[in-house]
């Protein structure tokens, strides 16, 4: 492993380095940024995105993109606060079967429009994106599902634990991360999904089920887009059927991209997109401090996400290199 | 080998083998017994049939008609990893891999043992790639990347990827092209070891010295046909050429007699290092020139450095006694060149345009000489292009890519004729068109000529450069070897300039 495990670590050694200047350079201008505060309030902006970006992975790994999980996000939640105001007295964490079931759901729709009509998966998502954000207006009524209605058990999981008072949802979001890893590494599907985005060419001539781990690839970014939903219900203590989730893609598809994952397919890894993610969060944590107003974060995000492609684009030019020079050879 | 031949029974037999392509027979009738521990080489002009054949074996295509045996059982490959499981790996010229994944994935991915979620055994996995790799005795560290391996060491990771799967038969693809010297003798020794093994491998290539170094016998095919199978050691160089191309020289219309001019082209040094080196000649008004030798040769090379589309190192070109420096097509074009690409579908067409667009692609300035498109002059030239060359169609404004691919040929022709051009340089203009439209082009590079422009021929067809040229180059590993007038221009002197004879075969 010992090359390729260098390469990766280098990469990610990168984004380690880009967070520790970043965090540096806005600890000169405010001191207040170094702290354990600070760190509380980057650590609670990042669990959604996080588990978001784990499917996003994948996603992106096998080469497609899912456009559509911030309004998986917004239908998962909407169906689980509606589930809690009809049926106050439900065991709550039936909310996590729902939202999660129905996510995996809407994420395997995804893959069959993908897998059986051979369209490409950027138009069908974000064809998805629009459908199932309809249908959350649709089933609310446009209504949102106020504070009172969601439980409090689930609201206090994003408050406190057991652990240290770190809340839940932090533990949740790297144990996503960890399991996403264990699928990504340690799985011979995980590695087919790997192999698929490498070269989808070459994947069925070894005898890889490409339908199955592309449908599989969609389902899982449902499934987890349906977790943050249920987290989002959780975090936020309300849902709305327009607010919630909306621009989740692309926070999530940033940190996916700036954590090294290639657009390309083949290419990417868990730890490098949890650093994307902390990195992310990061930016968004010293904005406000910074006294940047909101309305600039936009077009930093956007600038953010153009440079990692840069870099992303310059590394691959570098590791093509010594392959067309074999090959001349 | 012929007594080894009555004791052991064949390990893969055919019999009968046909394949037809969109009805056209590539293959027929082809019978062949492969025996263990040998070293067998398939050869034969590009399109003889033994690419497809191997194919047909590795399960790349299913045959139309005939039966495979293995160990003397019926055997049915009906895909890759079929051929796989029967113990039969195909190895690409350039293999088909996974460059993102390290050395010791591609090893061992698609074996179907243990279910979907279970553990990806990282240690073992790269412990058996590493034996492997001792086992051929190549320095591959396993755990790199595949993205960085040079062809020759994607090849070996292919034959390990055989071994791992302990296949009886290896077919290899034209392996050594993209190989040093020393890489194609590591190829050898690994490929005999093997063989000595008891393993069958099969060799296809172009180059005599390799085969007989390396083969123990020797099939040769022609025109999708079978001609002969034999010892290597009962054949000489000679029979060889004369097995490959001996079929009878079809009857062509011959070129009209046209006035042969100034010089319209004069290449002197093209040089560019690793495809073609110190290339010299000339073309004259109304004279074609064929540009024969094998694929791989360096033939569209040179064309693509003539159309500056991939400019020449060093050298110069004159176009009509004028020294001229193309560095891109636009030059090129403004010089009086066209350039008739070989690969359409890729080069050629603009697939989804209408026939009339792709027609007056080339002449903006003629159709828009403000800027705006005047549809009634882009209609004129397109209706009187499609009457010129014969491009049957149901209209004007079908996408090209509805023709057949004869009349797709024929519009991109025609593009370049409504350029007007001096010097005109078609890349295997005929491949791939039946033969009724065929004739047709031949007629009508025929009549290019006798208008007075001078003509620049690649083909991978002897006839037809027997046919239609005033004069035969022919290219093999990047040189010019030959420059045959009319007279002299036959099969067996085109054959005989165009196999490689280099001291590549020291390195056997």
């Amino acid at each position: 492993m010992s090359l390729l495990r260098s390469i990766l670590l280098r990469r990610e050694a990168g984004i380690a380095v880009m967070i520790v200047l970043f965090c540096l350079a806005v600890g000169m201008v405010k001191p207040q940024f170094l702290t354990l505060g600070s760190l509380r309030i980057v650590l609670l902006l990042v669990p959604l995105i996080m588990i978001g970006a784990m499917g996003q992975m994948l996603v992106i790994v096998a080469r497609h993109v899912d456009l559509s999980i911030g309004s998986m996000l917004g239908l998962t939640a909407m169906a689980s606060g509606m589930m809690f105001r009809h049926y106050p007295e439900i065991w709550w964490p039936l909310g996590f079967a729902l939202s999660i079931g129905v996510g995996a759901l809407l994420g395997l729709f995804n893959g069959l429009l993908v897998t059986m009509f051979r369209l490409p998966a950027i138009i069908v998502t974000l064809g998805t994106l629009s459908l199932y954000r309809g249908i959350t207006f649709i089933m609310s009524n446009a209504k949102q599902i106020d504070r009172q209605y969601v439980p409090s058990a689930l609201k206090s999981m994003s408050q406190t634990s057991p652990i240290f008072g770190i809340p839940w949802i932090i533990f949740i979001a790297f144990g996503v991360a960890l399991l996403t890893y264990w699928f990504a590494m340690h799985t011979r599907v995980g590695r087919q999904v790997y192999a698929l985005g490498s070269n989808p060419v070459a994947a069925p001539l070894r005898g890889i089920n490409v339908t199955r781990v592309t449908l599989l690839v969609f389902a899982i970014s449902g499934a987890f887009s349906g977790l943050a939903g249920i987290l989002y219900a959780s975090r936020w203590g309300f849902v709305n059927p327009s607010n919630t989730g909306n621009g989740f893609e692309f926070q999530v598809i940033a940190a996916v991209v700036i954590g090294g994952v290639s657009i390309n397919g083949g290419v990417g890894s868990v730890a490098g997109t949890v650093l994307g993610v902390l990195l992310l969060g990061c930016v968004s944590a010293a904005l406000p401090l910074l006294g940047i107003p909101g309305t600039t974060q936009s077009a930093i995000y956007g600038a953010v996400i153009l440079v990692a492609l840069l870099i992303d684009r310059l590394v691959r030019m570098q590791g093509q290199k010594p392959a067309t020079a074999g090959a001349r050879a | 080998m012929k007594d080894a031949a009555l004791i052991t029974p064949p390990v893969l037999s055919a019999y009968g083998i046909s394949k037809q392509f969109a009805g056209i027979e590539v293959l027929s009738e082809v019978d062949l017994d492969l025996m263990p521990g040998e070293i067998h080489a398939l050869l034969g002009e590009n399109g003889a049939g033994k690419s497809t054949f191997a194919k047909i074996l590795a399960g790349v295509h299913r045959p139309t008609r005939g039966t495979l045996t293995l160990n003397g059982q019926p055997v049915e490959i009906t895909s890759p990893i079929v051929a796989q499981k029967l113990g039969i790996t195909l190895i690409h010229q350039e293999p088909i891999s996974f460059p993102d994944l390290s050395v010791a994935e591609n090893l061992v991915l698609g074996r179907q043992d243990g279910s979907a979620l279970s553990r990806v055994p990282w240690a073992d996995m790269v412990r058996e790639a590493r034996s492997l790799m001792d086992l051929l005795g190549v320095r591959i560290e396993v755990t790199h990347l595949m993205r960085g391996l040079s062809i020759a060491d994607q090849q070996m990771v292919e034959i390990a990827r055989a071994l791992a799967s302990d296949s009886r038969v290896i077919i290899m693809d034209e392996p050594t092209a993209p190989l040093t010297p020393k890489e194609v003798a590591t190829l050898f020794t690994i490929a005999r070891r093997l063989r000595d093994e008891g393993r069958t491998i099969i060799f296809i290539s172009h180059r005599l010295e390799e085969v007989r170094a390396l083969c123990d016998r020797v099939t040769i095919f022609r025109d999708g046909a079978k001609v002969a199978t034999d010892t290597i050691a009962n054949l000489t160089d000679a029979d060889i050429i004369r097995l490959m191309i001996g079929r009878p020289l079809k009857e062509y219309m011959h070129k009209q007699g046209s006035k042969i001019g100034d010089v319209a082209l004069q290449v002197s040094g093209l040089t560019t290092p690793g495809l073609f080196r110190d290339i010299s000649f000339t073309v004259r008004k109304g004279e074609i020139v064929g540009l024969g030798g094998l694929v791989g040769a360096g033939r569209t090379d040179v064309a693509k450095a003539l159309f500056g589309i991939a400019p020449a190192a060093s050298g110069s070109i004159a176009v009509n006694g004028t020294v001229a420096v193309i560095a891109d097509p636009g030059d090129a074009i403004a010089l009086g060149l066209a350039f008739v690409p070989e690969d359409r579908a890729q080069a050629g067409i603009f697939r989804s345009l209408s026939v009339e667009q792709n027609i007056t692609a080339a002449v903006p300035g003629k159709i828009a000489p403000r800027g705006v498109i005047r549809r009634g002059v882009e209609k004129l030239l397109a209706t009187q292009s499609v009457a010129r060359l014969r491009i049957r169609l149901a209209s004007l404004r079908q996408p090209i890519g509805e023709l057949s691919g004869g009349n797709q040929q024929k519009a991109i022709l025609a593009r370049w004729l409504l350029t007007e051009p001096q010097v005109l340089i078609l890349d295997e203009p005929t491949r791939g068109i039946d033969i009724g439209v065929k004739a047709e082009f031949y007629d009508m590079i025929g009549a290019l000529a006798a208008d007075g422009r001078a003509i620049l021929l690649i083909s991978s067809e002897l006839p037809e450069l027997l046919a239609l040229c005033d004069r035969v180059l022919v290219m093999s590993e990047g040189r010019l070897t030959a420059d045959l007038p009319r007279g002299q221009a036959t099969q067996e002197s085109i054959m005989q300039a165009a196999v490689p004879r280099t001291e590549r075969g020291e390195a056997a």
